[in-house]
């Protein structure tokens, strides 16, 4: 999905529809049009830094990592300690969501467990190649507890997801 | 033949900064001219200052939006400048990354869409509630 939405060119699209939109404003009102470039060029000085740090950290976990070696700690029959594999996993895993549900639902049609599932999906939100950037607009408190925060939730929204998804069979099969 | 870790680090990320340069350059383009002429009364027309209401209007805006959350922290930021309430702007980039309404289809067909949809739903009610105590225990530790 990530190849085809790059094959489409979708993202250039984005770009260039922003592209006309000023070329637009800017025939109607070229104040707006030079005040809003002041505007984007402060904000990208801003972020050009972190973005660095960020692109660099992406390709460590490129470099450490693969969806072979995430799927042998989340197979059929793991035990307690799946959970901290789930939740590392989730958050070390890089590319877009959709990349790992082929991966996930093959597990799960191999026994993984839903509520493991749910965690490894959860923990993918927190990024710590963008931590940089979060610290940078909400503060290294925020950040921490946020963080914090998603993790312990993340167990709870498996747990949830899982008695709720085989609730909702179980009453599908009594039906 | 196998490619080596470095060549497959490499060309991942090339891939993303492909994907990625061009949406956040036109994010920023955007947020640039929103932040120009729209005013920032616009902001508390859409958040209400409801200290309620307004973590539930960040947590709906965030799981319709789609993107890399990179572009989330920029948007969280700038709304957190024009005075929203940080609840809010937690509850918008937690529901964000946790939530994919745009994904929904996708993740329906390969986990089931009993999954897909309980997943999301308890993501949402969840943004907001880690929202909550995000800011509320960075009150308590002063």
């Amino acid at each position: 999905m990530k190849k085809s939405f790059q094959k489409s060119g979708a993202n250039w699209i984005f770009l260039i529809a922003v592209a006309v939109l000023y070329l637009i404003l800017g025939l109607w009102n070229p104040q707006i049009v030079f005040a809003a470039l002041e505007e984007f060029l402060t904000l990208l000085k801003k972020m050009l830094p972190v973005l660095g740090v960020v692109f660099a950290l992406l390709f460590l976990s490129g470099l450490v990592l693969n969806p072979k070696a995430v799927a042998r700690y989340l197979g059929k029959g793991a035990d307690i300690r799946a959970w901290p594999v789930a939740v590392i996993a989730g958050i070390l895993s890089a590319g877009s969501i959709y990349l790992w549900y082929p991966l996930l639902g093959d597990l799960k049609s191999k026994g993984m467990r839903d509520a493991l599932i749910a965690v490894f999906l959860y923990n993918r939100a927190v990024k710590i190649p963008l931590l940089p950037m979060m610290i940078y607009y909400f503060g290294i408190r925020i950040v921490v507890i946020l963080t914090i925060l998603m993790i312990l939730f993340s167990v709870l929204n498996g747990l949830l997801v899982e008695r709720l998804v085989s609730a909702q069979e179980g009453r599908k099969n009594t039906s | 033949m196998q490619q080596s870790p470095w060549k497959r680090a490499v060309r991942g990320l090339l891939n993303n900064l492909k994907m990625s340069i061009p949406i956040l350059l036109g994010v920023l383009l955007l947020i640039g001219l929103i932040n120009t002429i729209v005013p920032k009364a616009l902001f508390s027309r859409v958040f209400t200052g409801n200290r309620v209401l307004d973590p539930l209007i960040g947590a709906v805006f965030g799981s319709v939006a789609a993107g890399n959350p990179l572009t989330s922290y920029v948007i969280g930021g700038e709304l957190l400048s024009n005075g929203i309430s940080l609840v809010a702007v937690l509850a918008f980039i937690v529901s964000w990354v946790t939530v994919g309404t745009v994904q929904l289809p996708a993740e329906s067909m390969m986990l089931g869409k009993t999954f897909a949809l309980l997943r999301n739903g308890i993501s949402l009610i969840m943004a907001v509630v880690i929202a909550v105590l995000t800011v509320l225990i960075s009150g308590i530790l002063g």
